[in-house]
């Protein structure tokens, strides 16, 4: 306490803190604000160990403690499996499918010419990512009515002799909701691919095509070399936010007709946890998504390293 | 040689004919559902039910969207949803400035320590039970107030803007500081005006997000219509067509009730429009903005 060297520091400090004020005025009411509504709610976590029923004048420390109890009872529920296998079903739908449609689009209008066109292309097909969930899912009811354009469609090339109801078909949904985010997110997603081609040399291609290469070689040779990290890493990414689905579209798209191939984690809490008032039950399923969703982004971060040489996170 | 270069270009112009049909298919696949929704919206709901209407209406009238300005429920949500998103992209900006002012400075003495603080919220999240409860112990539930507190930052916005005030030219700062300008003074007359784009994007996600968003209605306020939000309202009238759908019996009950002139369907198309239109306004002029934003979010922090 009374070493000299320990004195300066302490007047620094607080020379620094008188120096460096609006600076903390200016950032202190949002790490208020972020420990209320960010780092409280992990408070809440303690329920899950707990049975919690909501009184008044009780404490978080009042409610008696059961262990493991809510997640043994999640790991014995076979709804929770078949919420699991839905949430994981659409996930890799949407990788397979919903991560490489993207970088195809980028590299197909990159190849267009005119600049007035690929304008255009690229301002319709980033528009839908800016509408809700709410208005898309209205979208994609309209069009997969029975007197929809798409039953239109397939009785005008006889594929069909009666109009189907396609929402109503439980064995469709997984792929209807992966159309819908395809529809909505392809344009955007494309995005970063652009920015990452226009980032390649241009002398690169002039010498390509000096040396009698053709089209598809530089695309093979330069373009897709010269993407591949930005590639990498929102792959990596991807497989970080696997089972963080969300929920909107599952919600606004699904029926109670196909809700067995539609229910995922999201909505499996929203309907056990608020509706039905298992607060400890919910608070469970919410930390097992919490720490595999954890794992995976690290997992996930781990290959990007080994891949790209850098972390992602 | 010249025969050869002949032949190729005409094998480049097939492909180069293709990849434009290719993308002029995604374009109209794009763009058709809106036409359509709108051709509805403006169309006779007596005549939609015998279908075949694609982009243009076939007995046009403005019945539906009277419907809709009508109702004094719906005129509430627009009312609702107008005032969140200007307050909710407004503040959000500021917030967010002020945040990655402070942690863009180097010499900040807890800078790691609260740039940290913000960052982990991004991968951990309390998740929707405890947040939920949170919002009822803090009185939060059935007000205005739970539209724009709990979301007055959206933490990945604070990199956009933290790179982008790192590709500032750091001169300008130090010049002002020799210059006897205190940091509140830096921040006001510096940063912000350099700012501008940056903050145009942001004040456009957070505005898009603030329009959009619906669950924080159902899950806090359903309860009280006069806090009710426009897609909140959309996604009850598409639930509603839903399960309708979905039964062949209520299904024809429906159609039975829509003998007279609208129908959930047309007022659906007329409200979807109102809800669309919004965005639709802004996004042409503000497209460049909204693509910065999301290379500038790119680039690693």
């Amino acid at each position: 306490m009374n070493h000299p060297g320990y004195k300066i520091h302490k007047k620094t400090f607080i020379k620094t803190i008188v120096k460096q004020r609006y600076l903390i005025l200016m950032v202190l009411p949002f790490l208020i604000w972020i420990i209320i509504f960010k780092y409280l709610p992990l408070w809440g976590w303690l329920m899950a160990f707990q049975d919690y029923r909501p009184k008044a004048g009780m404490g978080i420390f009042d409610y008696p403690f059961v262990g493991l109890k809510h997640f043994i009872a999640l790991f014995q529920d076979p709804m929770f499996y078949n919420v699991m296998g839905n949430t994981l079903a659409m996930s890799f739908m949407q990788l397979i499918f919903g991560f490489p449609l993207p970088i195809l689009f980028a590299i197909l209008l990159n190849e267009v010419k005119s600049i007035k066109f690929k304008k255009l292309v690229q301002t319709s097909t980033y528009l839908p990512h800016f509408v809700s969930w709410v208005i898309v899912a209205g979208l994609f009811t309209t069009l997969l009515a029975r007197d929809g354009i798409v039953n239109e469609m397939l009785l005008l090339i006889g594929a069909i002799k009666e109009p189907i109801s396609f929402l109503a078909l439980p064995r469709w949904f997984w792929g209807i909701c992966t159309s819908a985010e395809i529809w909505k997110e392809l344009g955007w997603n494309s995005i970063i691919f652009l920015a990452a081609i226009a980032g390649i040399d241009p002398t690169l291609y002039e010498a390509a095509k000096v040396d009698g290469a053709s089209r598809w070689q530089s695309i093979k040779h330069i373009t897709i070399p010269g993407i591949i990290s930005t590639i990498l890493v929102i792959l990596v990414l991807d497989i970080g936010w696997i089972i963080s689905i969300g929920f909107e579209k599952q919600y606004l798209l699904g029926n109670s007709i196909v809700q067995d191939y539609s229910k995922v984690l999201d909505l499996y809490i929203l309907d056990y946890g608020i509706k039905l008032g298992r607060y400890s039950f919910g608070t469970a399923i919410g930390i097992f998504k919490s720490v595999v969703s954890i794992i995976l982004l690290f997992f996930a971060n781990q290959l990007a390293k080994r891949w790209n040489g850098q972390t992602v996170i | 040689m010249l025969f050869r270069k002949r032949k190729k270009s005409i094998k480049d112009r097939v492909v180069d004919g293709l990849i434009i049909c290719v993308l002029l298919l995604i374009v109209i696949v794009t763009i058709y559902p809106f036409l359509n929704v709108l051709a509805i919206s403006f169309n006779d709901a007596n005549d939609t039910i015998k279908g075949g209407i694609h982009i243009f209406p076939r007995v046009f009238t403005l019945r539906n969207y009277e419907e809709v300005f009508k109702d004094p429920i719906l005129i509430t949500a627009f009312i609702n949803s107008v005032i969140r998103t200007i307050l909710g992209a407004g503040l959000g900006v500021i917030s967010t400035m002020m945040v990655s002012y402070v942690i863009s400075r180097k010499d900040f003495f807890a800078r790691k320590v609260v740039a940290n603080i913000f960052a982990v919220t991004m991968y951990i999240s309390g998740g929707m039970i405890p947040e939920f409860l949170l919002m009822k112990e803090m009185g939060m539930i059935n007000s205005f107030t739970v539209y724009i507190l709990p979301g007055i930052i959206g933490v990945y916005y604070i990199y956009i803007v933290r790179s982008f005030i790192d590709g500032l030219p750091s001169a300008l700062q130090e010049a002002a500081c020799i210059d006897g300008a205190n940091d509140l003074q830096i921040f006001t007359r510096i940063i912000l005006p350099l700012c501008k784009p940056v903050m145009a994007t942001i004040g456009l996600y957070y505005a898009v997000s603030h329009w959009n968003s619906w669950f924080d209605t159902y899950i806090y306020n359903s309860s009280d219509s006069n806090l009710t939000t426009l897609q909140y309202e959309l996604m009850k009238v598409l639930n509603n067509s839903n399960t309708a759908a979905s039964g062949q019996m209520l299904r024809m009950k429906q159609q039975a009730q829509t003998v007279h002139a609208i129908s959930p369907q047309s007022i659906r198309m007329a409200i979807t429009i109102v809800a669309t239109v919004p965005i639709l306004v802004v996004y042409p002029f503000v497209q460049k903005y909204f693509v910065q934003g999301m290379t500038l979010g790119a680039v690693k922090d």
